[in-house]
């Protein structure tokens, strides 16, 4: 202040003129640069929110179907016979008697009609093949029922559940006009009507063959224009497409002509009349031929109420066919398929059938892995950095060391699975796959963010508070672990926690230890086989069922609420505890 | 309180190392081939099912890393057997008779085939393996019949018969077994296809190798990595693409992709069987015949593995992609398995 009234005094009064229209306009260029810079960080706020949101919306909406699943109330002989022939209910008998058998005759006697093999074996892929454990589990706890019937929930295999949950095909139906005549043959079925009874379907079809050569066209046209050398091969496709185009033009233009459905590129057209369900393989205006999915009535001849049905699908471009869709539809109609909460999703453990596997055996190994990590690195990280801090000498040794452990906080963690492959297996043998192993590797990786952590929480509790410890006459030790150490305790607290969220996501170094494997038991112990959740995601993404793919988005899920509690943690520990000097 | 936490550490390491080392092993463990991989986890499930033993545990390492890891040695820590998506090299077996693996029992449990498959949405492919080779290897005759960098960028300029389309190919990385089986089973057969190059076999053995081992860099071919779930969504959404994978994955994916002709031959479950589908190869498991009276359950695994309900035509693995193995080819297997007839070493390729 003084020397700018001395260099005024010095100068004499220097004219600014804050109004002048060029210093006007600076101040606006600064406005507008800070707008500018606002708007820029408003704006990668706004990016990171989006791709966030988009994340996990898509990670929810693929996961949420994996946390339900469709069952079916069956009825079930427990027949004496089959599960306990000698009658004297011994639990190892009772045990290996075959309960998915008494599964598969229930689901045939809802559907009497099913004699073929093929037939039979699709029917019983309906149910997942971990139904029989639960009625066996359901036997084992109460041998009374054997003799009786029980109905009880039974699990569908993925596919059917899949279907159920709206993931296959779209269902069209519609009321069907005017009477139609029945004449059943064998497997087949003609049913005539008045002469427009099948417009709507012959419309349908004529209408996708008109698409069809539309898009043979377009091929055709590619084909043409690519063509510059007269080839033998290319000539010859060319023939085909063009007689293809015209096939299909000449189908379609003639909306009376009889069609047949070609089951790889049209959707199912289907009949629902008499009680059953009929496949058409042909369509005229006035009368349809097909073959019987659902038994119709053997004595109907003549109905007027029919439903017209479509499953908007073809065929060969879904995973469940036709047959098996117009069984679960007919098992939903008569309000026997329910749909719960798949709590199996965290009863069980790791399964090759996706409606069985669950995530328990991954929950459990994560929590018996962290909990070695957390043993090993929180004594020993704060003990080192208690000792670099407050008591260790500065010298060139240890800030070699200090340098060093901030390297190691950054090296790549498949190297820590190597160290631990090399170490812990191969020198010590301790068990591959076991958490115990996983754990100390883990320790290992998240030890340098614990010790910088910790460092940092210890300079900041104000020296005031150690010196006035010494000053009563404590020791340095005692100043210490009485009075810094617990007032640095929520920062080494929030550091640890973050540094165990870093260590539950980590895969790579426990690929080299053996934890990325199938593992069916749940981990009892740390040396148990068992593998972690973040393991248990890749392993699941890399299989090739459908169904897997909800289950890795909702094992995400789970990974992630995992996360939010344990970083949730770390924040409530440094709101309730934190101390502000 | 430091101190205490630090004894308990120390007290818990030492408990644990003691508890690790002295129990035995009651767990089968198997490693190897990441093809197998979802076979051998769907019988390692049944048995477990079935109770008396624990669930055997199944890594997923690649051909050649159980391999490794099998042969090291005899002994409670090392795995019991291994997956493998071809037969066992001459070296490994050697390999494995040095470390004292000298009883091993061969399985073979069924068939892979390597398919190429597109969008459904594209149009329908007919490739040759010369073709294949033309399009992918790095470096492919000229027209003097020398080795040149590859000029082709797009399909019809490897055949004019083909569309105008740009070559793009979603393949295996060079680790997975998946690479291994391009390399044998489209590319060296591809290249023997090919007058110039058959020449040059006769000429110069090295350089024919080299050249069907080697896969072009410059852009066509990407490497889409070891999870195909990532390659069937790339597929869906780019119709130029070609993805390169296992059957099981076309099968479970009929509904967003179809796989193109080999040689005149689509891939299906009887093409592949009858080895008329040209890229398709066995599958095998090795066991540790020292292993067997040791380690509880090992030979019920192995029995299980190759019986009806599980390898044969209808079986539980056939669900699972698996292409079975014809009955007269079974049966030798389960022969094997129970006269626990050990290999000798004959006929293995280098």
């Amino acid at each position: 202040m003084t020397d700018a009234v001395l260099t005024f005094a010095q100068t004499g009064p220097r004219k600014v003129d804050f109004f002048s229209e060029e210093a006007m306009a600076r101040v606006q260029k600064r406005y507008r640069a800070e707008a500018r810079f606002k708007a820029y960080g408003l704006g990668a706020v706004v990016l990171a929110g989006i791709f966030v949101v988009i994340l996990l919306a898509d990670i929810v909406s693929k996961g949420l179907p994996a946390f339900f699943e469709h069952r079916i109330a069956l009825t079930v002989t427990l027949d004496a016979a089959k599960i306990d022939p000698e009658g004297k209910r011994d639990i190892e008998v009772l045990r290996a008697a075959d309960y998915q058998r008494l599964i598969y005759d229930g689901l045939r006697e809802e559907f009497p009609g099913v004699s073929d093999r093929r037939d039979r074996r699709k029917l019983e892929g309906l149910v997942s093949t971990g139904s029989g454990n639960d009625l066996r589990t359901l036997v084992l706890r109460n041998p009374s029922i054997i003799g009786q019937k029980t109905t009880l929930p039974v699990l569908l295999s993925d596919d059917a559940d899949l279907y159920l949950k709206g993931i296959g095909t779209r269902v069209e139906r519609a009321v069907g006009k005017g009477t139609l005549d029945i004449k059943q043959q064998g497997k087949t079925v003609e049913l005539v009507g008045s002469a427009g009874a099948f417009a709507a379907p012959l419309a349908d079809v004529k209408a996708r063959l008109k698409r069809l050569a539309s898009a043979t066209e377009f091929e055709l046209q590619g084909l043409s224009a690519a063509q510059a050398t007269a080839n033998a091969a290319l000539e010859a496709r060319r023939e085909d497409l063009t007689a293809r185009v015209k096939d299909f033009r000449q189908r379609s233009g003639d909306p009376a002509s009889a069609e047949t459905l070609d089951p790889a590129t049209m959707p199912s057209e289907l009949v629902e009349i008499a009680g059953g369900l009929v496949r058409l393989t042909e369509i005229a205006p006035g009368r349809a031929a097909g073959v019987v999915l659902l038994p119709l009535a053997a004595d109907a001849t003549r109905s007027d109420s029919w439903h017209r049905t479509t499953y908007t699908t073809p065929e060969s471009n879904r995973r469940i066919t036709d047959i098996e869709i117009a069984w679960l539809e007919s098992l939903r109609g008569r309000k026997l398929t329910e749909k719960g909460f798949a709590w199996r999703f965290f009863t069980n453990g790791d399964s090759r059938e996706p409606e069985l596997a669950g995530i328990r055996g991954a929950l459990i190994g994560s929590a018996l892995t962290l909990a070695v990590t957390l043993l090993f690195c929180l004594p020993i990280g704060v003990g080192a950095a208690v000792y670099l801090e407050e008591f260790a000498p500065k010298n060139r040794l240890t800030d070699i060391l200090e340098v060093n452990i901030n390297n190691l906080a950054a090296v790549p963690s498949i190297v820590f699975g190597l160290l631990g492959l090399a170490m812990f297996l191969n020198f010590f043998g301790l068990p591959r796959s076991a958490p115990l192993v996983g754990g100390l590797v883990l320790a290992l990786l998240v030890l340098p963010t614990i010790i910088i952590a910790s460092r940092a929480a210890l300079k900041a509790v104000p020296p005031s508070i150690k010196e006035a410890a010494l000053g009563v006459g404590a020791s340095h030790q005692q100043a210490i672990f009485h009075h810094v150490l617990p007032l640095a305790m929520p920062g080494i607290m929030t550091g640890t926690i973050i540094g165990m969220a870093h260590a539950l996501g980590e895969t790579a170094p426990l690929l080299m230890i053996g934890m990325v494997a199938f593992i069916v038991d749940i981990p009892q112990a740390i040396s148990d086989p068992a593998t972690v959740l973040p393991v248990q995601i890749y392993l699941w993404s890399d299989l090739p069922e459908v169904a897997f793919q909800a289950k890795t988005a909702a094992a995400i899920m789970v990974l992630l609420a995992f996360l939010f509690v344990m970083n949730g943690a770390a924040i409530l520990l440094r709101r309730r505890f934190e101390q502000r000097w | 309180m430091n101190k205490k936490f630090l004894g308990i550490s120390v007290a818990a390491l030492a408990m644990a190392v003691s508890v690790g080392s002295a129990v035995a092993r009651d767990q089968i463990r198997i490693v190897g081939s990441s093809t197998v991989y979802p076979f051998t986890t769907a019988v390692a499930e049944q048995l477990g099912k079935a109770g008396g033993i624990k669930t055997p545990v199944v890594e997923s390492t690649g051909t050649g890393g159980g391999m490794k890891m099998f042969c090291e040695g005899v002994g409670e820590n090392f795995p019991d057997a291994t997956n493998a998506s071809r037969r066992m090299k001459i070296g490994e077996f050697e390999g494995c008779q040095k470390n004292g693996v000298k009883d091993i029992i061969e399985l073979m449990v069924g068939y892979d085939g390597l398919t190429l498959a597109l969008s459904k949405k594209a149009q329908p492919l007919k490739l040759t393996r010369a073709q294949v080779f033309l399009a992918l290897a790095k470096q492919v005759p000229g027209p003097d019949g020398k080795l040149i960098a590859n000029p082709y960028k797009t399909w019809n300029q490897v055949d004019a018969a083909l569309p105008n389309r740009p070559i793009e190919v979603l393949g295996p990385p060079p680790t997975s077994g998946t690479r291994d089986s391009l390399h044998e089973l489209i590319m060296e057969p591809g290249a023997e296809q090919i007058p110039a190059m058959k020449a040059l076999k006769a000429a110069d053995r090295k350089a024919f190798d080299a050249a069907w081992k080697s896969i072009r860099e410059d852009g066509p071919y990407v490497e889409a990595g070891e999870n195909d779930n990532v390659i069937v969504q790339k597929l869906e959404t780019n119709q130029n693409a070609i993805g390169v994978f296992g059957y099981s994955f076309l099968e479970e994916n009929v509904a967003k992709i179809q796989g193109a002709s080999i040689d005149g031959v689509m891939p299906d479950m009887d093409t592949i069987a009858s080895l008329k589908y040209s890229p398709s190869r066995e599958l095998f498991i090795y066991i540790k015949k020292a292993h067997i009276s040791v380690v509880p359950g090992l030979d019920k695994f192995a029995a299980e593995y190759v019986s009806d309900k599980a390898a044969a035509e209808g079986g539980y693995l056939e669900k699972k992609g698996l292409v079975p193995v014809p009955k007269a080819k079974l049966a030798t297997s389960k022969a094997n398995i129970a006269a626990q007839k050990v290999m000798t070493g004959e006929g293995l390729s280098k």
